[in-house]
């Protein structure tokens, strides 16, 4: 059993001392950046509270039903910030919510079908926190790579086309890319954790007084998870996202500006 | 009659780049003529539906562009954009390319050489080639899907003097031996005497009321 940690509100004001570093290295060389360091200290203290609050509820009931409901609730917003980081893909909300749904749902009901979890609440939240936190930014990426390249390569996708190509055949080298950009970070961090950074996770359970080699199985189930769920949401984006930028007889539609 | 154009508007955005346009096409090599941004490309870009007009209606030989299945219409129907946009890959790559994605063969020499290009071409590097050089590629892929018209968009814009002759001798000679219909738009009315048995003038998304009419 890992000794649980109990900090004071007085410890956690204490933290605060390096958000004023942070504010005074803004503040020092002009990054501008102070205002947003608030918003971020204010929003995350806010955001962080109410969400454990609801955790507790959630945990205290142990219904699946809440569990789902609150899963389903960060796939809805993470749908909603995603999309404001695809601004150049037409109509990419439903694909970004298809892409977090389909990655949260097949990833859980994998680990809880092997046994790697049990289907409480204890577990299927943080884990799925982590796995459609993921997810929605590597779909993201993935959008925001496929909106830059089929604005950069219409040229060439027009050309495709006119040999008689579908969207999908014109598509496939953007897709590909589009891809990789989204998985590439995940798989880039997992190849050097332990050597250059400790996962959260792991820094967690180690600080609340688990066994080592605990906290080091527990972290390598969650890598792998996350690379699951990571491939299956930017696959799903940009499979789905890529069909509104073209119109049923294989045209290009015109790009949409992105909003201000 | 090879394209019949009836009262086609074209928008882009709030901009209307055709407005009503009817026009009739006929068979064997036009020459589409006009300043830039006078709706050219756009017209060339509506017959062979890589765009569809907002209003009016496309007849290719008799039958509307919407009733063809798209992908072979753009088969039959090819287009050779303003700009080189090659695949990566080698020249052969590129050639096969669009026979390839409807499962044919195709004669990667035979198509260089109309295109005015020997053989050793074929295994270069295509997007190292001089514009010049990338331009026939674009030409040689189009011609290989074996098309009964090719649209042809600034074919030697981007060319010096020299090679713009050449490039104007290639399609000449095309045109004597393929039996394809060639639309080819241009901004330079001297070249559109020279390649087009008959000149239209497309201003302002309309077609002017006299066409100049001339002899192949």
């Amino acid at each position: 059993m890992i000794a649980a940690i109990h900090l004071s509100p007085g410890q956690v004001a204490a933290s605060l001392v390096l958000v004023g570093v942070a504010a005074l290295v803004s503040v020092w060389q002009r990054a501008d950046l102070e205002r947003d360091i608030a918003v971020a200290t204010v929003r995350s203290f806010v955001q962080l509270t109410a969400i454990g609050y609801v955790i507790k509820v959630i945990f205290d009931q142990n219904n699946l039903a809440f569990v789902i409901a609150l899963l389903a609730a960060m796939v809805l917003f993470g749908s909603i910030t995603a999309r404001g980081r695809a601004k150049r893909v037409p109509g990419a909300f439903w694909p970004l919510l298809l892409a977090l749904a389909l990655a949260g749902s097949t990833t859980l009901g994998l680990v809880v079908a092997l046994g790697v979890f049990k289907p409480q609440a204890r577990y299927l939240v943080p884990v799925g926190g982590m796995v459609i936190g993921n997810a929605m930014t590597a779909a993201a990426v993935a959008l925001n790579r496929l909106g830059d390249d089929v604005a950069d390569g219409a040229a060439q996708i027009e050309a495709t086309l006119a040999l008689g190509a579908t969207a999908s055949q014109a598509m496939r080298p953007l897709l590909k890319r589009s891809l990789r950009s989204g998985m590439i970070p995940l798989i880039d961090s997992t190849k050097t954790t332990g050597l250059i950074f400790f996962p959260g996770t792991m820094v967690g359970m180690l600080l609340a007084g688990a066994a080592p080699i605990d906290a080091v199985r527990l972290q390598l189930v969650l890598l792998y998870v996350l690379l699951g769920s990571v491939a299956l949401a930017a696959l799903t984006a940009v499979h789905i996202g890529y069909r509104n930028f073209f119109t049923e007889a294989h045209q290009l539609r015109e790009l949409p500006q992105p909003l201000a | 009659m090879l394209f019949a154009l009836r009262d086609v508007t074209y928008r882009r955005g709030a901009r209307v780049i055709l407005s009503a346009l009817t026009v009739e096409l006929q068979e064997g090599m036009t020459a589409l003529v006009g300043p830039s941004g006078a709706g050219k490309s756009t017209l060339l870009r509506l017959l062979n539906r890589l765009a569809d007009p907002d209003g009016g209606t496309i007849h290719y030989r008799g039958r509307d562009v919407r009733d063809y299945e798209v992908l072979e219409l753009r088969r039959e129907v090819a287009l050779v954009p303003q700009l080189p946009a090659l695949l990566p890959g080698s020249v052969a790559d590129n050639v096969h390319y669009g026979p390839g994605l409807c499962g044919r063969q195709c004669d990667v020499d035979r198509a260089l050489a109309l295109a005015g290009l020997d053989g050793s071409f074929a295994e270069r590097a295509a997007q190292r080639l001089s514009v010049g050089e990338q331009q026939r590629v674009m030409l040689a892929r189009a011609l290989a899907l074996e098309p009964s018209v090719l649209l042809l968009d600034e074919p030697t814009a981007a060319l010096d003097e020299h090679s713009r002759d050449a490039v104007e001798r290639t399609l000449l000679d095309l045109h004597a031996r393929l039996s394809a219909a060639m639309v080819v738009v241009t901004h330079d009315r001297a070249q559109a005497r020279r390649l087009g048995e008959r000149v239209l003038v497309l201003d302002g998304g309309r077609i002017q009321p006299h066409p100049q009419a001339v002899s192949a």
